[in-house]
This record gives structure tokens, sequence and C-alpha cells, in this order.
């Protein structure tokens, strides 16, 4: 039996704060890989941004970090890492990507090492065969088909990153009934190119609970109940989190990418 | 007391096959709706799980529905099940239910009654189910003043309302009754025909007052045929249903092709008492 290929899923985003929605994506994106027949998926990790992304509205990583942590208390396989928010300033996807692959290549190298020092079992069965070739890890971006589309935003995104993001690792691409994502993949030449490393995944059951509209909710005094996780709700309340103050931080600041690559390109000025 | 505000309790009817978060949100956006009018206070919600003589395909039994629903909402401090409709042998209409249900909230409460011999521990009880309640509801009912009765009014989503279209299934003088002495509350995505469907029916016209309709901006369409059939294709459910509801599916092993073949074939219960009468 072909072993399967170890799969690890980031999802990179502001989780401001996190909902039911993005714990869905990883479900789905599970399921879906596993349906190919050639993915074993082995552990999902929410990466929240760095607090110098400047995002609108964007609360402390402390805070979200937190609510991730509360709500993928129950999950036995997606964790929550603190790295990209804990770096001094905000990190090109890419980077959070290159850091988390070497971070799995590393816990493979140490699972190698463990095996080395067990005693063999008699008779080298299939098992331990994977122990003696391992089968590399793969590391793909989970994301919902917006996503795809801010590769056009202008210096959102360097050249370089997107061809090394799809052709190094992959995406995992979760889109509602109704969107059509291969449609952008149609439009870039470098999503074109590796369009056999992205993977659409469609939602069929409309669950489309956006961040920004719970923030609202929650500063109207509405209920964001069978939403976000009831943990989740209980410690933005008891820290009293999203206020109309918060709601309004980094107004009318740049993107930090959007910061960056503009001075990078002076030619866009 | 021009202050006072009505109090409103909420009752949902439905397969419940199974219960999932979409069904729970449907309180909460009532209730929100509800007290940002200034005029109304939702003091409970009811889940009603139809019994099983409804005959709809795929219906597995109630006691596990409603024990799905139990779950659900243990948590809750407000909304709860209510077994009644689906321990009938026969199955009821809705306006029954909501009929039994005014009644129910009609008769003084038992628990400050002194003609009744009430255990102990039920004061108790009632207390659990309602911590932050401060009106105190129970001595207005032993008065007989009839507007402190709450308000029953029914919720539920746009489907339910458009379906009182559907030749055969709703008798026609049910419909005027829920919405002349009861009234609906209606959750419904943006972008609904909701509206126009009240426009083009005159008996739903004449009580639009009485009929409430909530705009649902986060689009949470959890329906539970799509649940049901993600669990025969072995995929995950989670986060779509309460934790609970998603283990105790797992265990019982509650849906399958076979569970989603029953009834299949057999005539709706309402279809087949209204095409024969």
């Amino acid at each position: 039996m072909k072993s399967r290929i170890p799969l690890v899923l980031l999802a990179c985003g502001s989780f401001n704060p996190i909902t039911n929605m993005h714990m869905r994506l990883f479900e789905l994106a599970r399921d879906h890989l596993h349906q190919t027949g050639r993915y074993q998926v082995v552990e999902g990790i929410i990466s929240p941004v760095n607090d110098e992304y400047g995002k609108k509205g964007l609360v402390s990583a402390r805070h979200r970090i937190a609510m991730a942590k509360l709500a993928l208390e129950t999950s036995d396989w997606i964790r929550v890492d603190p790295w990209e928010s804990e770096q001094q300033t905000w990190t090109e996807t890419v980077k959070v990507l290159r850091h988390h692959y070497n971070e799995s290549l590393r816990s493979l190298q140490f699972k190698k090492e463990i095996m080395k020092n067990k005693r063999p079992t008699e008779g080298s069965t299939v098992d331990s065969l994977p122990y003696q070739h391992p089968v590399l890890p793969e590391l793909k971006l989970l994301c919902g088909a917006d996503f795809l589309q801010t590769f056009k935003t202008p210096n959102l995104w360097k050249e370089e990153h997107i061809k090394e993001i799809v052709e190094k690792f992959g995406l995992v691409c979760i889109s509602r009934a109704g969107s059509d994502p291969a449609q952008y993949i149609n439009e870039s030449t470098h999503l074109t190119k590796f369009q056999h490393n992205i993977f659409l995944v469609k939602e069929w059951i409309q669950n489309e609970i956006s961040a920004t509209q719970i923030r609202h909710a929650l500063c109207r005094g509405l209920s964001v109940k069978y939403l976000v996780p009831d943990s989740v709700i209980s410690y933005i309340a008891h820290h009293n989190i999203y206020t109309e103050e918060s709601e309004r931080k980094n107004e009318g600041d740049l993107l930090q990418p959007l910061k960056l690559h503009k001075t990078v390109n002076p030619l866009n000025d | 007391d021009p202050d006072k505000k009505t109090e409103v309790v909420l009752l949902a009817c439905g397969s419940f096959n199974p219960i999932t978060n979409m069904h729970l949100r449907l309180f909460e956006l009532a209730k929100d709706y509800f007290h940002e009018t200034g005029k109304y206070k939702v003091i409970k919600g009811i889940i009603s799980p139809v019994g099983d003589a409804y005959k709809k395909k795929g219906l597995i039994s109630a006691n596990h529905r409603v024990t799905m629903a139990k779950l659900a909402t243990e948590d809750s401090g407000w909304v709860e099940v209510d077994d009644w409709e689906s321990s009938q042998s026969e199955w009821l209409e809705t306006l029954k239910v909501l009929r039994y249900h005014h009644q129910k909230l009609l008769s003084p409460d038992p628990t400050n009654s002194l003609q009744n011999a009430i255990p102990l521990t039920k004061p108790g009880r009632k207390r659990k189910q309602e911590p932050n309640r401060h009106d105190p509801v129970k001595k207005k009912n032993q008065s007989p003043d009839i507007k402190s009765v709450p308000q029953l009014k029914l919720l539920c989503g746009s489907d339910i309302l458009e379906s009182f279209g559907i030749p055969n299934l709703w008798k026609q003088e049910d419909i005027t009754e829920i919405v002349e002495n009861h009234g609906l509350v209606c959750i419904s995505r943006a972008g609904n025909n909701v509206q126009k469907f009240i426009y083009e029916s005159d008996v739903l016209w004449r009580h639009k007052n009485n009929i409430h309709l909530v705009e649902e901006w986060i689009t949470n369409d959890i329906s539970s045929t799509k649940i049901r059939r993600a669990l025969r294709r072995g995929q995950s459910i989670r986060y779509l249903v309460p934790d609970v509801v998603q283990a105790y599916i797992e265990k019982n092993n509650l849906y399958s092709p076979e569970s989603e073949d029953r009834n299949a074939g057999v005539v709706l219960a309402p279809l087949q008492k209204y095409t024969s009468d």
C-alpha cells in the first residue's frame, strides 16, 4: 500500500476574532485531501498575524492568540502557533510558511532519531519502512477564495513570493458555491502553471461567518452565540475586547505590506 | 405602565433532524431583534421537535432528536426543549402545538399555586432555567390581568413561511389563526423573497404587523439535510452543530443511507390528512 504523504495545513490571517468558520475550513480541507487518497493530514496550524500588520480594528495578538487557544481546546489536531505574532515586525506569508515547514522537518528528524535508538523488532515489517525512507511532509497554505483574489492587489504581494507559495508549498482554497476560484487561477500565470498544487474545495454548507460582522455584532451588544465558541465569547466579554474604540485602531493607516512594497517599488509612486 | 415591555415566548417547530447551530442561532437573532425594538422582552425559547408520525423522509426516531436538542440547549439559560408534540401518537398541526403552549402560559404558575402539592425540588429547578430573570412574572400570573400573559410567537425561517403556499400542507384557517392570535418571527437571509410572499397573500398582509421579519446578515445556511449528507459521506460536521450533538450522533451512528430511506415513498402526514379531507 502506497504510503500517504503527511500534510500540514497552515492558515494565516487576522483571526480577529476566530470564528466557527475558520475552524470549519480546516475540517473541509482535511476531508478533501484525505479523499484524494494521496495525503494524510497530520496537523493544522492557525497563525494569527502580527500586530504590526496594521489592519483596521486589529486587537492585540495576545488576545487573538488566547481566543484561538480557547476555541481549539477541543480539537485534537489543530493548534495555534504564536511565532508569527511574536516577531518584531510583520512577516511575509512565505516566510511563515518556510518557518513552519522547517519546523515540521525538524520534528520528522526528531522522530527518525527516536526510531534509530529503538531496538529493531523481529523482522522488518512494512510499518517500519517509512522511517527508513521517510516521506517528506508537505505544508500547504489554507485559505478562502477571496485570498486568491488578493494576489492581484497592487503592492500587496511580491511576485516571487506568490511563485514560491504555489510552487514549493501549495494552496488549499475553500470557496462557496457560486464563486469561481478557477477563474482567478486562469487570470494569473503563476497560479495557472502550478494549478496542480492548488486544491479547490467547495463549501456547500454556507457558513460565511466574517469576523468583521462578528465584531460589529459585539459592538452593538448582539449575540454571536453558535457562531463563535462559547469560551471565546466569554473571553471577549470578560476583557471587553471589541468596542467602538478598538474598531478605530489603525484607522487611516496603510497595511504593512503595502507600506513595505511601496518603498521597494518607487516607480509605483 | 408605558415602560412595561411585552413578554414574548418563542416556539420553534420542526424536524430538528438533527438540530444545528443554525437552529440555535434563530433564537439568538429573534431575541436580539425583540430587545432592540424596546417594546418586547423575550423570556423563553421552546424547541418542539415534530413527532415520528410526520413521516418525513429520513426522519429518525423522536427520542434521538429530542435528546440531541436537549444536549444542545443544556447550557442555554432560556431555550429549552419540549417533547409534548413528539410524544403524541399522531401528527399534530402546528396550530395545535401553539394552542397547547399558549394554554400552558395562561394557566397560573404551579410553583406559586398554594393549592397544588409541588415537590420542593421544583422551584429550584425553575430558577436554574431562568437565572437572569428579575421580573417577577410568577407573581403576575396570579393576578387576573390578561395583559401580563406573555405572547407566544412561532419562530421560523423563510422556508416555513413560504411553505404556506404549498397546496395541502397547511389549512388556510390554521394560517389565519397563527398570524392573528399568535404571530410569526421569520428569520431570513438578506435578499430573500419573504416580503414579496407576504405582499401576495391577503391573509398574511392583513396581519403583517404580527409578522416580524428579522434579517440574518451573517450567512449561516446549515441545513440538517446537508448535515445528514455529509455524515453519509464520512465528512466532518464539526463547528456546524454543537460538539455534544456531533459526539452523540457519532456514538449512536444515527445517520446512514438506511436512515435516509425511512419513509421513502410515504406521503407526508399533513398532505395525507388534507388531501383526504
